[in-house]
């Protein structure tokens, strides 16, 4: 095997280096340590000349950027034409990328250009004694790890899931060389046009920085009955999540769902009402520092994973948890 | 409007954690007795996206399902959905496919069937979750993709795409054929109306083995695999919950509020 090296593909976000770009290269650091080769990294868009320097700093020992206004922003053709010319060039060993909007897409992309081995939103990554990349990841919804090998396949692609990995620390004195990427982008590849790109606004604090995330679930019944799981967040400074269920009934907006296929949360303080614990929704929300459930039901699976628990009707709780909340916060 | 839909019969997600039994040494998971695999949920939204440009548009729905003989039944809840027609890929040769091999058997069937404008995904399955397949098999037939669509249409031609992000979504066009992996942002898929469910019961599931769609045995050698797993575990959990009381619901809220002000 001719292959060699690590290869993270960065992603950049208002000018910067995205956290998870930080991310991979540490992650990526470590594998090339262990290794003995070197880490280089793959940056895209009219700013990637800017950041090299940094992208050496968090690590890597080579940047490769390929500067072109047709890649400010996701474009999967683009972004696999890229990646795929620069692999078939550096011939990565592995080829690390974040389970992001941009990473879902282009990873599976380029692997079945590439012809590599692919593993999809790891928790963990390692190499063993014959040099191979272990990749651990959730299956069956988050009810088992599975351990992912690729024997010859080469790229060792994994996709790493935002802030499980620690992210790299920066050393400004450290040495490394910025390449620019040859080549045009050949604009016939380019099938698929972005039409357009809408951010949905989410009033007051967002899912993923709350301290305190108040999550419903089939449970509750009625969007309207959502207001109530809205006011007890309000009175906490926290946000509003929901189930999958929850969701798909329209009770709450789709950007809300906590998940294995939503939004990761990882507050202070989640409380989990009147939504059963189904394990896909549970994996959105285990790093919580506490979980409170809130449940008729005794037997329901969410006491297994919570700190603290009611048995009761959430309608008869809910309001006087805000009430006594709002009196302590008050004091 | 031609449209294939892929889906995949899976252990049922529903159940609970206590009935979730692996075998480390085979690194299977162990069907609960009595529980009956289902239409995995992702793959159920896609058989919807595809009845709705039907509904709107015409044309035909073509199911296709690689499993065992089972697998039949995921297709006929697609035929009660509003598809047409279904196959089953089954041949020994396609036990325990990486997500390569699996691309390929369904690039084959695919290309038998032929005249398509459309293929259609879950973004993942509901077991293993590679989220993959679509992705290669779009490769395969060298065709465009768009993964993670919360919503599709036909204008003029060409494919109009909502793909979901994180805190928002794009608009994508894309040309015809093309590849689509359909998350559950799509909504919620119909109920069968009674009809379709006899319709459906009575549909032959023809089954097609490696020979029937041409398929090469060096791409389904096991020893090509390109990737394997090599360990099945899983993780313990142990927390210990603190039912909180009091003379009534109301009184535990206040009890439960207090203990928490505490540690926050």
């Amino acid at each position: 095997m001719d292959n060699k090296g690590v290869l993270v593909c960065g992603e950049i976000a208002e000018g910067k280096l995205a956290p998870i770009t930080i991310e991979l290269l540490g992650a990526g650091r470590k594998l090339a340590n262990e290794l003995g080769e070197e880490l280089s990294a793959l940056l895209m868009g009219s700013q990637a000349g800017g950041l090299g320097k940094e992208a050496i700093a968090y690590g890597a020992d080579k940047v490769y950027v390929a500067e072109d206004s047709l890649l400010d922003n996701y474009n999967s053709d683009a972004y696999t034409q890229v990646a795929a010319n620069l692999c078939s060039k550096v011939l990565p060993s592995i080829m690390l990328l974040g389970h992001t909007d941009a990473g879902c897409d282009l990873a599976p992309r380029l692997n079945g250009r590439l012809g590599g081995g692919l593993a999809m939103d790891c928790l963990a990554l390692s190499v063993d004694s014959a040099k191979l990349l272990i990749s651990t990841r959730p299956v069956f919804g988050g009810n088992a790890h599975a351990s992912m090998v690729s024997k010859s396949a080469r790229p060792q692609m994994a996709t790493i899931r935002p802030k499980v990995v620690p992210p790299a620390e920066r050393d400004d004195s450290r040495k490394g060389e910025v390449i620019p990427v040859e080549g045009k982008i050949d604009p016939s590849a380019l099938k698929v046009k972005v039409v357009d790109r809408i951010k949905e606004e989410v009033e007051g604090v967002k899912l993923e920085d709350a301290e305190v995330v108040v999550s419903g679930g089939r449970g509750i019944g009625s969007a309207q009955n959502f207001e109530m799981l809205r006011e007890l967040a309000g009175v906490l400074g926290g946000a509003v999540g929901a189930t999958r269920p929850a969701c798909d009934e329209g009770w709450a907006p789709m950007t809300l769902q906590i998940g294995q296929t939503g939004k990761v949360v990882s507050p202070k303080l989640y409380i989990a009402v009147a939504l059963s614990g189904a394990i896909q929704h549970v994996a959105g929300c285990l790093g919580s520092k506490y979980i409170v459930a809130i449940n008729k039901d005794k037997e329901a699976t969410i006491f297994s994973v919570a700190h603290f628990g009611i048995v009761a009707d959430y309608k008869e709780v809910l309001p006087a948890l805000t009430a006594k909340f709002k009196e302590l916060l008050a004091a | 409007m031609n449209i294939i839909v892929c889906v995949k019969q899976v252990l049922d997600p529903e159940i609970p954690p206590a009935k979730f039994k692996i075998d480390p040494e085979a690194k299977q998971v162990i069907p609960p007795p009595g529980v009956p695999p289902v239409i995995s949920l992702f793959d159920e939204r896609a058989v919807e996206a595809a009845c709705r440009l039907k509904d709107k548009h015409g044309g035909t729905i073509t199911v296709l399902s690689l499993g065992p003989g089972k697998a039949a039944d995921v297709v006929k809840h697609a035929v009660a959905m509003g598809a047409d027609e279904g196959y089953i890929l089954q041949d020994a040769a396609f036990e325990d496919l990486d997500s390569f091999g699996i691309a390929y058997v369904l690039g084959k069937a695919i290309q038998k069937i032929g005249g398509y404008d459309l293929v259609l995904c879950g973004r993942q399955s509901a077991d293993w979750g590679n989220s993959q397949v679509g992705s290669i098999l779009a490769e395969i037939l060298g065709i465009p993709v768009i993964t993670l669509a919360g919503d599709i249409e036909a204008v003029d031609n060409k494919l109009k795409v909502k793909r979901i992000l994180k805190d928002g979504y794009e608009v994508l066009e894309a040309p015809m054929p093309s590849l689509v992996t359909v998350s559950n942002e799509i909504g919620l898929p119909r109920l069968p109306a009674g009809v379709r469910i006899m319709l459906a019961a009575r549909k032959q599931v023809p089954v097609w083995t490696a020979q029937d769609i041409g398929a090469e045995p060096a791409q389904l050698d096991r020893a090509n695999a390109h990737t394997e797993v090599t360990g099945l575990s899983v993780p313990t959990r142990k927390t210990e919950c603190e039912i909180v009381t009091g003379d009534t619901p109301g009184q535990a809220a206040e009890n439960l509020a207090s203990k928490l002000a505490e540690l926050l």
